[in-house]
């Protein structure tokens, strides 16, 4: 799948996606919850209302626990660069290590340090200075956000360097540092990105929300009920934007990858115009042929150019074009002349549609609860369907943030630096097969334990409930917990 | 002085921070087992260090992260040489980070012990290991021209120095964070931090020789720096003896700062002999700084953003912690996140 297989590019490959997109369940929607905590925690602070107070802290509890996941398994993406792709780092490190070095020093120490003391400071600062701690966590959070996509970004759509002799190897050299923060890549990245993080937080509370409610424990109602409505509107605004967020992000990618998005779109040849959209279709990655298109007329043409006319480029006539453009003047290793420019089409077709459907889904979910929890119509106790699926939807938008990362980073093949650097150049010469299996499996074992753990609390957080507050007094224990390990 | 050799020093001086601040985290962590006796001391020492073990750790991430802005052939050499190690590092890393968030959400006995222990063991194995691959380093490695180890050998990592460097850096790493407990804590476990000190300073003290000879017959420190590589022994003696001091006379400020500087030293003894090596190749293959660098533009504006935020960093970072000064008394039954 995905072109990976038992070699030690493949296992390269194979951890990094797999330690990434496991890093990136908690990383959106870490920077979604700290977000919307600290909008509780202000509104607790201007309107004095004790249930927002309440709120900060019972949904701060679920954002320490994703945080302490995301902090650890972002440990290893930092590593990883030198550890399994060497080559990389030697090649990219001109302009690859100071984005990630201004990360921590600008975005890490921020979280870190006012994480720190917001959860140890409840009772020692007003509301409104407690809620700032948390205010300067989320900042940092977000800020973290801007220099790794910065980094990423370049990878997408290189700027602002050139290729030189440095210390004998041929590198790449930083010759303008603010192109690589102005690069539009990036600040077409970020938007969306974000937006879908808060979406995610606002899925999730809205989610619990409707578990909570279903319990229907006594003196909780209130609290779950404005927690629901809380999020249903964090979660249906954020499903809108994102979209919009998407589309713009999306004329970036038709500007500098027009491969990614023919794949996105599972277009070999050439269209038609104007061009329809394929809403499904069956497609021979090895032949290069499409069959049983599901057609929409000329929506392609609207999502491509904002008009109703003008064709889209295929797979086919742009691998000829990269070909004419890269495929002997490659440096570095020298090159085959007919390179197959071509990213794995599958994936990336579905891994789009999947995303897409992520926020109409979410755009409908939402949208249901909210006029189902109305203040005059406040019936949502008795669609039990409805909690239910707003219930079973907290997976979701993780699936569409996965997918969306798809996009991205599949999206890039052959390159690992687009147009000047591939992913089988950048893999560290040392690395054996063996120890990258045994890296592989100790890492898939270690995060699917601790991501299970981390769901298990977040569960059992939410059935001890809001005003569950003493942990000493063993009548509280929810019985739940207890015949969880047995003893 | 060139901005390659400048951030050779800014890194020396990172790690200096990282192993001063995360030290008596790993310190710590592994008293849980080793001066508490039940789960609320257990919890109370792991909470002497709550609000702070994360900002701590990031000095790790910013050394990492300096390495690669700076000098990226080194970090592309030293990350991808320690492959196995490094992982070990990670993983002791994760599970004692997890450990703090996860223990609080314990309701079982069981819960309560695991999350207590992966504490323990990624305090442990954090800095054995960390010490071992600086350790290894500092002897020299089998690298190609491209500065990759592909003969590495099991014996090039795991060693005499390697290993007796990685106990060293438990030992002096749990030396600080009783010396930090017995000024956080209040009660019974301020004294057994210091009784349990009193029985490892002599053990240390053992262990700085054993390890000074070693790096005089294992390394080429003495060979190429004989005074400066002495000096700087000196100094890591002298620190330990001025925590052995601060324990025999009840005086925590003293011992907290030496046990500290006695860590940082080791760190400088490193940088110093490494100089102006930073990956030693045992076939003539040596990575120096100036083959590490990256170009000037970059150091610049890593020196410039570095220059502005650094001192920003300090003074917050300082800050949060005066906002942690009260003694924690496990029976307090105050140890609540």
């Amino acid at each position: 799948m995905f072109g990976i297989g038992l070699t030690i590019v493949g296992l390269a490959r194979f951890q990094f996606a797999m330690t990434t997109v496991f890093h990136f369940f908690f990383v959106p929607f870490s920077i979604g919850m700290g977000f919307v905590v600290a909008v509780m925690e202000t509104i607790y602070a201007v309107k004095k209302d004790k249930v927002y107070r309440d709120m900060a802290k019972f949904w701060g509890k679920i954002f320490l626990l994703s945080f302490a996941v995301g902090i650890v398994t972002g440990l290893i993406q930092e590593f990883q660069f030198g550890m399994n792709w060497s080559e990389y780092s030697r090649f990219m490190g001109d302009v690859f290590g100071a984005p990630l070095a201004i990360e921590a020093l600008l975005a890490f120490f921020i979280e870190s340090v006012f994480i720190g003391i917001w959860m140890f400071t409840w009772d020692r600062f007003s509301p409104g200075w407690h809620a700032f701690m948390i205010w300067m966590t989320s900042i940092g959070t977000m800020l973290s956000a801007i220099w790794i996509l910065a980094a990423n970004s370049f990878m997408q759509h290189p700027t602002g360097f050139t290729i030189a002799m440095m210390g004998g190897r041929t590198r790449i050299k930083l010759t303008n540092f603010g192109d690589v923060i102005a690069n539009p890549q990036l600040w077409r990245v970020f938007p969306h990105l974000i937006i879908a993080a808060i979406m995610t937080a606002g899925v999730v509370i809205a989610g619990m929300s409707a578990y909570g409610l279903l319990r229907k424990k006594k003196g909780e109602n209130h609290f779950f009920k404005v927690s629901l409505r809380y999020g249903l509107w964090v979660g249906l605004i954020g499903a809108i934007l994102t979209i919009f967020a998407g589309d713009f992000q999306t004329q970036q990618m038709i500007k500098d990858q027009p491969m990614k998005f023919a794949a996105t779109e599972g277009i070999y040849q050439n269209t038609k115009d104007p061009a329809p959209w394929t809403v499904i279709e069956t497609i021979d990655a090895k032949g290069h042929k499409t069959s049983g298109e599901v057609e929409l007329p000329k929506v392609l043409s609207l999502l491509t150019y904002h008009k109703t006319s003008g064709s889209v480029k295929g797979m086919n006539t742009i691998n000829k074009e990269l070909n004419d453009q890269y495929g002997n003047k490659k440096f570095g290793t020298q090159m085959g002349s007919e390179l197959d420019f071509y990213p794995p089409a599958k994936t990336l077709f579905w891994s789009f549609r999947i995303m897409t459907l992520v926020a109409f889904i979410v755009l409908v979910f939402d949208f249901l609860g909210l006029l189902f929890s109305r203040k005059n119509k406040d019936t949502i106790e008795n669609k039990r369907w409805l909690l239910h699926l707003l219930g079973i939807g907290i997976w979701v938008p993780f699936i569409g943030n996965s997918a969306g990362w798809f996009v991205t980073e599949f999206g890039r093949y052959p390159w690992i630096v687009y147009g000047l650097f591939t992913i089988s150049q950048a893999v560290s010469p040392s690395s054996t097969i063996g120890s990258l299996l045994f890296s592989n499996i100790l890492y898939f074992l270690l995060f699917t334990f601790l991501g299970g753990v981390m769901v298990w609390y977040s569960r059992q957080t939410l059935h001890q409930g809001p005003y569950f507050e003493d942990k000493d007094s063993k009548q509280n224990v929810d019985p739940f917990a207890k015949e969880a390990f047995g003893k | 002085m060139t901005l390659s050799t400048l951030w050779f020093l800014i890194i020396g001086l990172l790690f200096a921070i990282f192993v001063f601040m995360e030290g008596f985290d790993f310190g710590v962590g592994m008293s849980t087992q080793l001066i508490a006796h039940d789960q609320q001391e257990r919890e109370a020492i792991m909470s002497s260090i709550g609000p702070h073990w994360d900002g701590n750790e990031t000095w790790l991430v910013t050394a990492g992260g300096a390495m690669f802005a700076a000098l990226p052939i080194w970090y592309a050499s030293l990350f991808s040489t320690y492959y196995y190690l490094l992982m070990l590092v990670l993983v002791s890393l994760i599970i004692r980070g997890v450990s703090f968030e996860f223990t609080k959400h314990a309701e079982t006995k069981f819960g309560k012990k695991l999350w207590m222990w992966t504490f323990f063991c990624g305090s442990f194995f954090a800095p054995f290991l960390l010490v071992m691959m600086l350790t290894s380093m500092i002897q020299g490695v089998p690298l190609n021209a491209n500065g990759d180890a592909i003969g590495l050998g099991f014996f090039d990592v795991v060693n005499w120095l390697s290993l007796v460097g990685g106990v060293a850096g438990v030992l002096l790493s749990l030396v600080h964070g009783l010396n930090f407990l017995r000024l956080r804590m209040e009660g019974p476990i301020r004294d057994r931090a210091r009784q349990l000190n009193k029985v490892l300073y002599p053990i240390l003290f053992a262990g700085e020789v054993v390890f000074a000879l070693l790096v005089i017959f294992q390394t080429d420190f003495f060979t190429k720096k004989p005074v400066s590589t002495t000096i700087i022994i000196l100094f890591i003696v002298l620190f330990s003896l001025l925590g052995y001091y601060g324990v025999l006379k009840d005086r925590e400020g003293w011992s907290f700062v030496g046990s500290g500087l006695s860590l940082s030293t080791v760190i400088v003894l490193i940088f110093n002999g490494m100089f102006p090596r930073v990956m030693i190749g045992t076939n003539g293959n040596s990575i120096s700084i100036a083959n590490a660098a990256n170009s000037h533009y970059t150091l610049t504006v890593m020196t410039i953003v570095a220059c502005i935020l650094v001192p920003i960093i300090l003074i917050y970072f300082i800050w949060s912690y005066t906002l942690f000064t009260k003694r924690i008394n496990p029976k307090d039954n105050t140890v609540k996140y």
